[in-house]
């Protein structure tokens, strides 16, 4: 990093210490339903607390509601940080319950579901204000350029919060992660896996970088 | 004559709506079957406000939600703008239909490329 990089960083972290941070770090992990948020929140707190947040599946909307985590304490290259760990229910502009019955639900688990998952995303939309800060998973064999990602990116950019962007799913063949960067290159990015573990420690490093 | 009817709504007819006006605008067009396209796009704020208004609106078998995309908004923000909280510019056209009837093909950072088809 170069100096005057460095000692903007330091301003500006200084900046926000005094005048508007507190005590609270309150990070929310968002995305579109399925890029892996769930499997992300499960393998932090897994691997600093021993618990998990919530349930995991291929049916997208399976997280439905905002599960707070309070007080993980992240380590990682002798530093550490205390964070509020928030996973939430996958953003997107449109739901068919005929999407969750080609996934072999009956239609009035599907027309429940849609329901549900609508209540999901408009908990998630909300939760954003009351955040100090966004890691933002995306499925890295998808494509990046959603109204979704660029609605976060640019609520973040607004509010002058950090924002972290993981690129999910790099154990799959076709994986695409700079795809990602170049997407919005504005951004720090991070590519891992959250199923396999890999990189996990990189990403662990780039919190600490950009939440501390 | 059949087909999709499209609004292509000028920056100055958006610059004087309001948020509510604009939300409202869009999602009733978009109930209607309509495409709209946006000249100038919606902030950050409206954007959320606008996914939390059409998630409201969603019937199951009546109204599946919207399909909206723009181009990502500028990159370049120096440092001074983001210590004057100076707004990320978002002066970019923007796309909107049902979701049942608008498919993006494409998107890049310059180009979108979707298709229309009747309900
Ligand atoms: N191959 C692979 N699959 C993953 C990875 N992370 C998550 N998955 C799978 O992706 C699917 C969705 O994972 P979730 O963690 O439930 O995704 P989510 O983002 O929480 O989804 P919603 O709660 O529905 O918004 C599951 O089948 C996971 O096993 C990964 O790193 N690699
Ligand atoms: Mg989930």
């Amino acid at each position: 990093m170069g100096i005057i990089k460095k000692i903007r960083k330091n301003l500006s972290s200084a900046f926000n210490k005094i005048f508007k941070r507190g005590k609270l770090h309150r990070i929310g992990i968002y995305g579109p339903p399925n890029a892996g948020k769930t499997t992300l929140a499960n393998r932090i707190v897994r691997d600093f607390t021993g618990d998990v947040v919530g349930s995991v599946s291929d049916i997208p909307h399976e997280t439905r509601r905002a599960h707070r985590r309070e007080g993980v304490t992240i380590e990682s290259n002798g530093s550490s940080i205390t964070l509020d760990i928030v996973d939430t229910p996958g953003l997107a502009t449109k739901i068919d319950f005929q999407d969750f019955m080609a996934k072999g639900l009956s239609e009035d688990e599907s027309r429940r579901r849609a329901k549900e998952a609508t209540e999901g995303v408009i908990e998630a939309v909300r939760w954003l204000e009351d955040l100090e800060g966004v890691i933002l998973v995306m499925d890295a064999t998808e494509d990046p350029f959603t109204q979704v990602n660029v609605t976060v990116i640019g609520n973040m950019e607004a509010r002058n919060l950090p924002l972290l962007i993981v690129a999910n799913k790099i154990d799959l063949d076709d994986s695409m992660p700079s795809r990602i960067k170049s997407a919005f290159p504005q951004h720090p990015m991070v590519p891992i896996s959250a199923l396999t573990g890999d990189n996990i420690d990189v990403m662990y490093d780039k919190i600490a970088e950009h939440f501390g | 004559m059949k087909g999709i009817q499209m609004d292509l709504i000028s920056s100055d007819k958006l610059e004087r709506l309001s948020s509510v006006e604009k939300i409202r605008m869009i999602l009733d067009s978009v109930e209607d079957g309509k495409i709209i396209v946006l000249e100038r796009g919606l902030t950050p704020q409206e954007e959320t406000k606008l996914i939390e208004a059409t998630m409201t609106k969603i019937t199951p078998g009546e109204f599946a939600g919207i399909e909206i995309e723009s181009y990502p908004g500028a990159v370049h923000q120096s440092w001074f703008d983001k210590l004057r909280k100076k707004p990320v510019d978002r002066a970019r056209l923007t796309v909107i239909g049902p979701a049942d009837q608008l498919k993006m093909l494409k998107r890049d950072r310059d180009v979108i490329s979707a298709m229309v088809s009747a309900r």
